[in-house]
């Protein structure tokens, strides 16, 4: 028997042998660091998550009707009448919750350790396309189970791209398909989500792990591990990814699913912000809701949206911060000016920026969630000279206000305060 | 700088927990006691079928909650013919536009909207108010469209104007701790209704977990093991 499989083998390969250089190239002689930590098991699990997401919506694909009359009940009708439906239905929508817990993991990977210095620009830059896909993508998926959420956040959305000067309207409609979120925009976003932007999202994919794999893997040091090499040509620090770390991400991916499962069998709404409780009411373009708040991924940036006063009536200000708020990460290889890479060897200058920025991203993505009432007024006195110059006295507004600003000093003085910092002598090779 | 990172965490739930509205009752109710999951059935197909339906609901669906199919045609079933059709109400959403103002509501989902509390708490704060189109008013949703569809089990009540409370008018034939029940049981009802496949799904979950931590345990030997010998 194994001699049948092995000349097949050998059939095979001499017919096609870049399967088993790619092989080589991939997973059994691509070296990676030895010493990765925590932080490293958010790749291959985000790779695991596509997979998931990719698996479980073809299955809702055969059961979903994008149809503005049909689509609620299908969704419902895939809950209760297709055998096993709810599991693949809550499968998909703790899945798209995951995948953002996990690439804001990665990409903090990335900022911890600099991953998106010098020679890794490219796979940065791919990796904030993927991140940008993504949003779109699960922006198109939400509105598929056409609740109220679904409808009014679609809306709204939409909307900003309205505010754009003069192309605005006509830029808006053009997406809606219709004078509003109709059967039409159902459909196309449909079409958008099942195929257009998984496509894309599997090529930049491929691109990232392409780029990443030409230069190699950083580590938690930040020491480039292709300097020293042993006689043989293999990095003295570096390991075969198949099997060191196929057995260790296969580790971190059954911890996950642990977490995965623990969500989805036990609290799959996640006290409304995985699924929110507005959306198990159809989606009714007759009444808006008195509190339209996007999914928990996206609030940092809807914070920020509503942070930014209007100018001249016109929303646009808010917009096009939202917008920076997120291109301006293709710049951070460039903006950041350190002499080292790894967050070990940095110096208190950058820790403290960074651990500003986490706090305002979290808060304002906490602030995203809620009416901007939430924290209360400012007591000042009617007719006092701080009722004249605020613009609202919203607690909560004031406070997105000032994390907005840190979220932009994170950058834009980046190029300042890390070239200045103190650092520390980084190793010759990496510390285990 | 640890606890300030804890406090704003935290911060989240604690609003969640003090986001406005009238404070609502905590629902007694026990999704794993059938008899009461029956029960609530039973009170929605004859005191609220006529105008909300429950159209993702099947009539062979309440076979889950330990009901042979007989009994449910018997019983249960007085909108349909078939046990395989959904619990459609016979309201013309029309008529009912013109008689209410709104259209009842369909009721599949309504406990994942609403939740447990709030509909515990609204069926059991119906009073009378003569300036609404109804005669009725409701304290957690006020100017509420609906009239009090089970007062002839809960009696009459109405709102003192100073205290804010209710008071009782008249008596139904249900004692307020047999009402209460009543309406324990139509919750319970409402939240296996919102999702039927809620006690699989925990079920399955238990087997899931057991079998991954199963397989971590060989995992974590496998990585271990092949992790010897890396200096």
């Amino acid at each position: 028997m194994a001699s049948r499989l092995q000349a097949l083998w050998g059939w095979f390969d001499t017919r096609m042998p870049s399967v088993a250089e790619q092989w080589k190239i991939h997973a059994s002689e691509y070296y990676a660091p030895k010493n990765f930590n925590f932080w490293y098991f958010f790749g291959s699990l985000a790779l695991l998550v596509l997979v998931i997401q990719i698996v479980s919506g073809i299955f809702l694909t055969m059961n979903y009707k994008p149809d503005a009359n049909l689509a609620f009940g299908s969704v419902e009708y895939i809950m209760r009448d297709v055998p096993g439906g709810w599991l693949i239905r809550y499968i998909h929508s703790t899945g798209a919750s995951a995948f953002f817990i996990v690439v804001y993991l990665h990409m903090f990977r990335a900022m911890l350790y600099g991953s998106y210095r010098e020679p890794r620009e490219l796979v940065w830059i791919f990796g904030v396309l993927i991140y940008l896909t993504l949003m779109g993508e699960a922006f198109f998926g939400y509105l598929l189970p056409w609740g109220q959420m679904s409808y009014w956040g679609a809306q709204v959305i939409v909307n900003l791209f309205g505010t754009v000067p003069f192309i605005g309207p006509d830029l808006a409609l053009w997406i809606r398909g219709d004078y509003v979120v109709s059967d039409a925009t159902l459909n196309r976003f449909f079409a958008l989500h099942v195929i257009a932007l998984p496509l894309v999202l599997l090529g930049l994919v491929v691109a990232h792990l392409l780029a990443l794999h030409d230069v190699g893997s950083n580590n938690p040091d930040g020491v480039e591990i292709k300097k020293l090499k042993g006689p043989d040509g293999r990095p003295l620090d570096g390991i075969p990814f198949h099997p060191y770390y196929t057995v260790k991400d296969l580790v971190g991916a059954i911890v996950f699913l642990a977490i995965f499962c623990l969500v989805m069998f036990f609290v799959p709404e996640m006290g409304g912000y995985f699924l929110e409780h507005n959306n198990f009411v159809p989606a009714d373009p007759l009444k808006t809701p008195e509190h339209i708040a996007p999914v928990w991924y996206f609030t940092p940036y809807y914070s920020i949206l509503r942070a930014v006063p209007p100018l001249f009536n016109s929303q646009f200000p808010g917009v096009l911060a939202m917008g920076i708020a997120t291109l301006i990460l293709f710049f951070l290889p460039w903006l950041d000016r350190s002499p080292v890479k790894s967050i070990r060897y940095r110096g208190p200058l950058y820790k403290g920026w960074l651990a500003a920025f986490v706090v305002v991203f979290l808060v304002l993505g906490y602030l995203g969630t809620a009416p901007t009432t939430v924290w209360g007024q400012f007591p000042v006195r009617e007719g006092s000279l701080f009722d004249a110059i605020l613009d609202t006295k919203d607690v909560a507004t004031w406070v997105a206000r000032v994390c907005t600003v840190v979220y932009f000093l994170f950058f834009i003085l980046m190029p300042w305060y890390t070239a200045r910092d103190r650092v520390l002598p980084v190793p010759e090779r990496v510390t285990v | 700088m640890k606890n300030i990172l804890l406090a704003l965490l935290l911060a989240p739930l604690t609003v969640l927990a003090a986001s406005g509205g009238p404070r609502l009752d905590r629902s007694p109710h026990d999704p794993r006691d059938l008899t009461s999951v029956q029960s609530g059935a039973r009170t929605y197909v004859n005191y609220c079928i006529g105008c909300h339906s429950l159209q993702y609901m099947r009539y062979d669906s309440l076979t889950e909650l330990g009901l042979s199919e007989a009994q449910v045609k018997d019983n249960l079933m007085f909108t349909a013919d078939k046990v395989g059709e959904p619990m459609k109400g016979p309201l013309d959403a029309k008529a009912a536009k013109v008689w209410f103002g709104v259209v009842p509501p369909d009721l599949s989902v309504i406990a994942r909207v609403r939740g447990a509390d709030w509909l515990y708490t609204y069926l059991r704060t119906f009073y009378r108010d003569p300036k609404s189109a109804t005669g009725w008013n409701n304290a957690v949703f006020p100017n509420v469209a609906m009239p009090h569809a089970l007062w002839t089990l809960q009696g009459e009540r109405g709102l003192e104007e100073k205290t804010h409370k209710l008071t009782e008018l008249s008596k139904g034939s249900q004692s307020a701790t047999e009402y209460d029940a009543t309406v324990r049981d139509l919750v319970n009802f409402l939240v296996y209704a919102s999702e039927p496949a809620a006690a699989r799904r925990k079920a399955i979950g238990i087997a899931v977990l057991f079998a991954l931590g199963v397989l971590f345990i060989f995992a974590y030997l496998l990585k271990k093991e092949f992790w010897k010998d890396v200096k």
